[in-house]
């Protein structure tokens, strides 16, 4: 019982050589089994924060799968290792249970959502989107001028996407006569 | 800055430590103001008047930078005798239309170009399609040679037009119009010019929120003026910094989802002026024209070689017919209220949620529940997804599920952890991101979904032999796939962005190797290079402490990994730095063969042409561009102080209040932007300004703006617990002033009323913001977050749900960054009660029942201008809303 005493950290700060508590005397069998989740991770993807315009660096640290850490990039000449509490909080916002990530429908005049499977919500969409084109389809407008499009079609966004993803939107759209193309660029 | 770009915020305060001197102006105080050496709070709107404040205290000084003003900018060219400015026509430029509120604009060119340049005018149809967008990179197309006068004393060259435009923004004027102290006005004079010159260079850094004005060009116009007078731009540690808000929204406007442009800032044809390739081509390199822009051709047809492969050859002109073309304004907000009207039958929603984040939250709503369907592709159930259950609207009865017929699917999108691909920040620079994770369940990528999808609508329609299938049944949409889900190849799409060589699948290294015969085919000119030698430059990362401060091998910066534009002025008309100590790009007479630009970063001019070259008679494209002209996306090679040309609204920016403000314009009788876009429609209602009545029923000014801990419309932090947590609840914060007039709490209830709608928060009473003394009455101003919404973990009342759409002419631009409001204690009502609140108010301001504030408010269009340019469409809710 005494050993036990004698090895509580406020009296090995108070007697030993670490009077502020925050080195030896405060080490444990337990704290020198720990290893921080960036050094046991099986491997580092380099990526860049998803919020605003800056572009500061983030590494990814994956285990078995998952993300289990995400870490200002030291090397990045545009953030220098920095984050801010959005950078910061980014692990959050991929791992979050709040995440949508089963196709969610909702038919019209309902007045819940229902479930769906990925693949017949892809053919439901390739459906209404052909049908909307044809039955909106302008060859000449209203003065006869040559248009060939469709206005019963709109997408908005693209400012928080790729810039290979908004090159396929705007080629696939432009393709199927679509012009009313926008995103946050214009808000 | 601080606040909403915090880690881009260090680099300031690495500035500081260095003996920088930040000067912060702001209506609020924030986390920027605590770190800057001065604070300058100035009513909201009226930067114009404050920047072109400081214009004319350089002018007036003569404090101008005088050897690169008169080498690089246009101030000594000679403008129009015919142009007739605010100055005389009380806030109109000559040329003025009262009916279409538009210019024509053959007054505003050089000296004997009135007929050149106007006659690719037409503003009307320039505004509807927010063709200012294209103009901002293509520059002036400019003829022959201009009329100069290097003396800078002709009474019409541009430095003295810009001298007499200026002169009544005296800092007497500025202290009126913008509440901001005559002595903190010159302190900013003084710190600005002091910090400017040979030796020293001055930044402007702005955030988003300026576009966000019926005169947000104008806003930026002002600032380019003012650092081009003093020698700020093309140089290191100048410029002008614009603080864009989302991870690649400049990659987004580069490789556009934008209705008016395609990649590259090529525009998207038009009915009538872009029949043919030739007449396309045409329009955007004017032949004779000087500048890069005359390489247009090869852009473009390589643009429709990546699109339709193949099927596009010379014979058929690469397929140009194929682009559907636009006839005015297609933009987000007119698309809205087309869906209000039943027009629109399905929308996409990418990562974006207008339900929050866009200006008049109830008609972005009303407009969603009378489609036919709508995909919504987010990471989280957003508030665009569940309108049909849980808005505001159907609070008040004006959505009723059992009656909303809207199909809706909400297919959850993949993470940026989860996909590659690359963002362009707002340096223009660009990153390859790895993928780290599988993406979770049915989440994807959009790369996915759109590949996925076009192949689908591709098999659906492969057996047409409708013409106007063809396209899609030309289309080249052969990608790789790989994985258990067949994601296309990211690689492949920036293979294709950067262009190749056809025959051999060689990538291009500069977008100069484009060519227009249909033997290279490239998606976004630009950016060719991303891809040189067949490397992925964007997912270079060399680290910061492997190389010098211009980092130029991180990542890749377009054009041409250039990370300066227009660096040919850091070095004076000879070629040798202005100063040593702002050495960046020179001539170096002893390199190369007989000479070559050199310098820390990637010389943006032709390498090899000496600072003494001088084109010869008739030149034009690159050639035309002499050796001293550093804006090389310019006909003239100059910058421009004034502007003859791609403007809607005016040559020179000139102050004009708010579409919704409570003071009368101290400047001129033109009250607001002339020439602004309007949408005249009962469920669009504007506050009454002066010259009308009944302004007082909302006396208060209010602006939004980003908390740091959230990010737009709360999509991605929202639904993020620890940033829930540090920002739990929507509040409105107030001066003491304010609060006791009023009788509010702190930590109680208000609302805040405008003729659209009401919203609700806690009150947040600070000296953060300050009543200001503008024309000799006190003014207090009111702030809000804009951040939420009915979902997420915190939920709350949406500031947007206040405005109203009012647009910049130029791009289409909504003004959202300012308005007029009454504040009243307590909670807001509640049902149809609300709506009742909002009509009383109307009412009140006269405003309800098609009654429309006057537009234009001086000269023979005053008494009819405005009130005749009426959306016609009823308004299918009045019903309930009056």
């Amino acid at each position: 019982m005494s050993r036990s005493f004698l090895g509580w950290p406020v009296l090995r700060q108070l007697r030993g050589s670490d009077p502020l508590g925050r080195g030896p005397a405060v080490r444990s069998k337990a704290t020198e089994s720990l290893a921080p989740r960036t050094a046991t991770a099986d491997r580092v993807a380099r990526s860049v924060c998803p919020y605003c315009a800056v572009g500061c660096g983030q590494r990814v640290f994956v285990k078995d799968e998952k993300v289990v850490q995400i870490e200002g990039d030291q090397d990045s000449p545009i953030s220098r290792g920095r984050l801010c509490p959005k950078g910061s909080a980014s692990k959050n916002l991929v791992t979050s249970d709040l995440r949508q990530t089963t196709v969610r429908y909702r038919r019209p005049y309902g007045t819940e959502w229902e479930d769906l499977d990925l693949p017949t919500a892809m053919e439901m969409i390739a459906d209404r989107l052909v049908k909307a084109r044809n039955d909106t389809w302008q060859e000449l407008d209203e003065k006869d001028r040559r248009v060939r499009r469709t206005l019963g079609v709109a997408s908005l966004g693209g400012a928080t996407l790729d810039n290979e993803e908004n090159y396929l939107i705007k080629k696939l759209f432009t393709a199927m006569g679509a012009i009313q193309i926008e995103n946050q660029a214009r808000i | 800055m601080a606040e909403a770009h915090p880690v881009g915020f260090q680099w300031v305060m690495e500035a500081k430590s260095r003996g920088a001197k930040v000067i912060h102006v702001d209506p609020r105080f924030t986390r920027t103001s605590a770190h800057a050496d001065t604070f300058v709070p100035l009513r909201v709107g009226t930067d114009i008047a404050f920047l072109g404040g400081v214009i004319n205290y350089v002018l007036q000084n003569e404090l101008d930078f005088r050897e690169y003003v008169v080498a690089y900018t246009n101030a000594p060219t000679i403008v129009s005798e015919q142009f007739r400015d605010t100055d005389d026509l009380d806030g109109l430029f000559s040329g003025f239309d009262p009916e279409t509120r538009t210019y024509e604009t053959a007054s505003w060119q050089y000296d004997s170009q009135e007929n050149d340049g106007a006659q690719r005018e037409d503003h009307e149809m320039q505004r509807e399609t927010a063709s200012a967008l294209q103009h901002e990179t293509h520059g002036l197309s400019i003829d022959s040679e201009v009329r100069r006068d290097e003396t800078l004393q002709h009474p019409n060259c541009v430095y003295q037009v810009l001298k007499r435009h200026f002169a009544r923004y005296t800092p007497e004027m500025v202290a009126l119009t913008c509440g901001v102290s005559e002595e903190d006005f010159l302190e900013v004079c003084k710190a600005w010019t002091e910090n400017s010159g040979r030796e020293r260079t001055t930044a402007l850094v702005y955030s988003v929120g300026w576009t966000q004005h019926s005169v947000g060009v104008q806003y930026i116009r002002t600032g380019a003026i003012l650092q081009l007078l003093l020698g700020n731009l093309g140089r290191p540690g100048g410029g002008i910094m614009a603080l864009r808000g989302h991870a690649s929204i400049q990659g987004s406007t580069d490789i556009p989802t934008l209705f008016n442009i395609l990649p590259g800032y090529l525009p998207m044809p038009n009915a009538e002026q872009h029949t043919t390739l030739q007449e396309w081509v045409d329009a955007v390199r004017h032949p004779g024209a000087k500048g890069f822009w005359a390489n247009a051709g090869a852009y473009g047809v390589n643009l429709l070689k990546a699109y339709w492969g193949d099927a596009a050859t010379s014979e058929n002109d690469f397929c140009f017919d194929y682009v559907p073309k636009i006839t005015g304004d297609h933009g987000t907000y007119r698309t809205v209220l087309d869906m209000i009207d039943g027009k629109v039958k399905g929308y996409f929603l990418l990562g974006q949620n207008p339900a929050v984040g866009s200006a008049h939250g109830r008609a972005q709503r009303l407009g969603m529940a009378n489609l036919d369907w709508l995909v919504v592709r987010d990471l989280f159930e957003i508030e665009s997804a569940t309108f049909w259950k849980n808005s505001p609207e159907v609070e008040t009865g004006e959505i009723v599920p059992e009656e909303c017929r809207t199909e809706v699917f909400l297919m959850p999108a993949a993470s940026h952890v989860e996909k590659e691909g690359t963002f362009t920040q707002t340096q223009r620079v660009l990153q390859w991101r790895e993928k780290a994770v599988e993406p979770p369940g049915d989440c994807r990528s959009e790369l996915w979904f759109f590949y996925h999808l076009g192949r689908m609508v591709r098999e659906r329609l492969a057996a047409s032999t409708e013409e106007k299938d063809r396209p899609i049944q030309d289309l080249a949409w052969d990608y790789p796939v790989h994985g258990e889900h067949d994601e296309p190849s990211a690689d492949a799409v920036l293979r294709e962005i950067n262009g190749y060589e056809i025959a051999t699948g060689r990538p291009l290294s500069l977008f100069t190797e484009m060519k227009d015969d249909g033997s290279t085919l490239g998606g976004c000119w630009i950016y060719t290079g991303v891809y040189k030698d067949g490397v992925n430059q964007a997912a270079r990362r060399k680290s910061r402490h492997e190389q010098d401060y211009v980092a130029a091998e991180w990542g890749w910066a377009w054009p041409a990994n250039r990370r300066i534009l227009y660096n040919r002025a850091s070095a004076d008309p000879d070629g040798k730095p202005w100063s040593d100590r702002k050495a960046y790009i020179w001539w170096d007479p002893d390199a190369g063969e007989s000479g070559e630009w050199t310098g820390q970063d990637v010389p943006d001019f032709e390498r090899t042409k000496p600072p003494s070259y001088r084109p010869p008679e008739g030149a034009d494209g690159v050639a035309g561009i002499a050796g001293d002209d550093p804006f090389i996306m310019q006909g003239d090679g100059k910058g421009s102080l004034y502007v003859p040309q791609g403007l809607i609204d005016g040559p020179l920016p000139t102050h004009y209040e708010p579409v919704e403000s409570p003071f009368r314009n101290p400047l001129y009788g033109q009250q607001a932007n002339p020439t602004r876009k309007e949408y005249e429609r009962d469920e669009n209602r504007m506050n009454p300004s002066p010259p009308e009545e009944h302004s007082e029923v909302f006396p208060y000014v209010f602006t939004t703006s980003r908390l740091t801990e959230h990010h737009t419309a709360g999509g991605m932090s929202r639904y993020v617990e620890h940033l829930a947590e540090l920002q739990p609840e929507m509040f409105v914060e107030v001066s003491p002033a304010l609060a006791a007039q009023v009788g509010l709490e702190h930590n109680g209830w208000c609302h805040v009323v405008t003729a659209r709608s009401a919203v609700e928060g806690r009150v947040h009473i600070t000296d953060r913001l300050r009543p200001l003394r503008v024309e000799g009455r006190t003014v207090h101003q009111v702030w809000l977050p804009y951040h939420w919404g009915s979902g997420g973990i915190v939920t709350g009342d949406s500031a947007n749900d206040l405005f109203g759409i009012s647009l910049d002419p130029n791009v289409l631009i909504q003004e959202s960054k300012v308005g007029t409001c009454d504040v009243r204690p307590g909670r807001r009502p509640r049902g149809q009660a609300m709506r009742d609140l909002v009509a009383d108010h109307s009412a009140r301001a006269g405003v309800a029942s098609g009654a429309y504030p006057l537009v234009v408010t001086t000269g023979p269009g005053a008494a009819s201008g405005g009130k005749s340019d009426g959306d016609p469409t009823p308004d299918p809710s009045s019903g309930e809303t009056t």
